[in-house]
């Protein structure tokens, strides 16, 4: 599964906010087709590593490479236009507008000719049309893909935000905690969604607070600690606690370094 | 629960045609049906209360009348819509009547000339409330007060409590009248119409009016779609100045004078009360342009049925403002709902 180059990857990533290095020199690396979950205590950096891949802000240090090539993402939509798109956990939808609507939120079809050009008229058909094929592909049930999304339930507003995800996502899905909103049989009914996404071949960055989870679905686990990459595990190479283990610091990583853990407020400037 | 499943199986039916079915939809659908069944028990009560209410030559003074507030309203409903408030309309009307009635009257600069002049002053302000809210990031409550008091300010200062008349006639056209089979009409009310079916349009039908709902919606969410939401912001409060404008020359055509103490209470609060009777919600996101257009109407009806039945001038303001808190109440029960 993971031969060939990454297609996402990131070199010694660092950023800081005054005195607190909220990333530390981080690595990653996604492959084709895989799930990549990637865990860590609160202020492990595991945030401030998805928001750096997204666009969402920009490292002080390092590198971030997709498809082999060196990207700056100034904001989320530089990461968007790449084909990275990233599901948000709380539930980043527009209540009022239908579902249709908010899949091409900010991306709308206009009508071919000058109706569309000059008088920039929409094209709604076309537009639910490929919405309902899209939830179709996805196999998500919505009544009426001209129901507002208020109507749905958290399971179904989270779908509308996959869809969108996994329909505008050329190249990388990431989901940040998709599933912290929602009930228990809800989470179900995102994650089958996340596994039909890698199924479509795109490769999916999932954060998760919740380890059963992410061991039921990950193909490979990237544990951080103190703003660091410390270990990549898979399902099969290490039980969830051992994983646990390695994310609190009671088991040293593979990719740990006794000399290359300096605790933050330990790092000087030079010059 | 019912009601769900049946919106649900009713809009299933309707997906078909786009254009057409928005029209059907927006009478349709819950957001228009209470203006409208307000709208029409007004207009019965009052037509069972005087004779003359429903003759068409009053009905055409209704509109005359409503025609300043309406084109206000439309503004008041685009900023609404994002979650925000303009104050200012009414005293920026004034003003770029002042300016373009001063220009024209008392500095010899030819009509057109003045008549931009005058408009882009009132869109100027609308482009300073939308900077301060979108640049500074202060609410547009506190923004519009402020330049409330500005225009108001100004147009006393720019006109110094002077009030011009003698305007030349292209400042009159859309006071002018014409009939169709007798009742008399004037440029303004189809110029109203107009601008209602072009915001109609421009909200249901371009990405750039779904932009409008989505960024009061959930700005954060229409953000992180992609959505410039301060360049949507910056669009409908210079859109409002613009109608501010446009409105201050129907009211110069109406009144055939530039007067320095037009439209600083009742047009402001009017056209506030308009699109909250029609149905857009104060918290944003919802709400439509027609629905504003009946609000407009209930304002009118009220204000020319309260005088028709010989109520004094001072007791509209008080059923104005008795409408205004119950169709808000509703709004506010209505959201609650939804949360």
């Amino acid at each position: 599964m993971n031969a060939g180059e990454p297609i996402l990857e990131a070199r010694g990533l660092v950023k800081r906010y005054g005195h607190v290095v909220a990333l530390n020199g981080s690595d990653f690396e996604l492959y084709a087709g895989e799930i990549l979950a990637v865990i860590g205590d609160n202020g492990a950096g595991k945030s401030t590593l998805i928001k750096a891949l997204s666009g969402a802000l920009q490292p002080d240090e390092g590198e971030i490479r997709l498809a082999g090539e060196h990207v700056h993402f100034r904001t989320p939509l530089d990461a968007r236009r790449a084909g990275i798109e990233t599901v948000y956990q709380d539930l980043a939808v527009s209540p009022a507008l239908d579902i249709a609507a908010n899949i091409f939120l900010g991306r709308e079809l206009r009508r071919a000719g000058p109706l569309g050009r000059v008088l920039r008229l929409l094209d709604k058909r076309a537009m639910r049309r490929e919405a309902t094929r899209q939830f179709a592909e996805l196999k998500i049930g919505v009544p009426s893909i001209t129901q507002a999304v208020e109507n749905l339930s958290g399971g179904q507003r989270q779908g509308v935000a996959v869809a969108r995800a996994a329909a505008w996502g050329r190249r990388v899905v990431i989901m940040d905690e998709p599933t912290a909103a929602l009930g228990v049989k809800e989470t179900g009914q995102v994650l089958d969604l996340v596994r039909r996404v890698r199924e479509r071949g795109l490769p999916v960055v999932l954060i998760s607070h919740d380890m059963p989870h992410v061991f039921e679905l990950a193909d490979r686990i990237q544990i951080m600690r103190l703003g660091r990459r410390v270990a990549v595990v898979t399902p099969q190479s290490h039980t969830m606690s051992e994983a646990v283990a390695i994310m609190t610091g009671a088991t040293r990583g593979d990719l740990e370094q006794p000399a290359a853990t300096p605790t933050p407020t330990d790092e000087t400037e030079p010059g | 629960m019912t009601t769900t499943t049946t919106d649900a199986t009713a809009s299933e039916h309707t997906s078909r045609r786009s254009v057409a079915l928005d029209i059907v939809r927006a009478v349709g659908g819950s957001s228009i049906a209470g203006p409208l069944i307000a709208l029409v028990l007004a207009m019965a009560f009052f037509a069972f209360k005087s004779d003359r209410f429903l003759h068409a030559q009053n009905l055409s003074l209704v509109l005359q009348q409503v025609m300043v507030v309406g084109v206000l309203a439309i503004g008041q409903t685009l900023v609404i819509l994002t979650a925000g408030i303009d104050l200012s309309v009414g005293t920026v009307m004034a003003l770029g009547q002042i300016v373009m009635t001063k220009l024209a009257v008392a500095n010899g600069v030819p009509a057109f000339p003045a008549l931009l002049l005058g408009i882009l002053t009132c869109v100027g302000f609308g482009i300073l409330n939308g900077g301060l809210v979108t640049r500074v990031r202060l609410p547009a409550f506190i923004v519009t007060l402020g330049t409330f008091n500005i225009a108001y300010a100004l147009t006393h200062i720019v006109s110094n409590d002077q009030t011009y008349s003698g305007l030349p006639s292209v400042l009159l056209f859309f006071g002018r009248r014409f009939t169709i089979g007798g009742t008399a009409f004037t440029y303004g009310i189809v110029l109203m119409l107009v601008l209602y079916a072009v915001a109609w349009y421009a909200l249901t039908q371009t990405a750039w009016g779904r932009h409008v709902y989505a960024v009061g919606d959930n700005r954060e969410a229409a953000r992180l779609t992609g959505i410039k939401t301060d360049r949507v912001l910056l669009s409908v409060y210079g859109l409002a100045g613009l109608m501010g404008g446009i409105a201050a020359m129907l009211l110069v055509g109406r009144t055939e004078v530039g007067d320095p103490n037009a439209g600083q209470t009742t047009e402001n609060l009017d056209s506030i009360t308009a699109v909250v009777l029609g149905g857009t919600s104060l918290f944003g996101g919802r709400g439509s342009v027609i629905g504003t257009l009946i609000g407009a109407a209930i304002v009118g009806i009220f204000r020319n049925g309260l005088t028709l039945i010989g109520v004094q001038v001072i007791y509209q303001y008080l059923v104005t403002g008795v409408l205004v808190i119950l169709a808000v109440s509703f709004d506010q029960l209505a959201h609650r709902r939804r949360l």
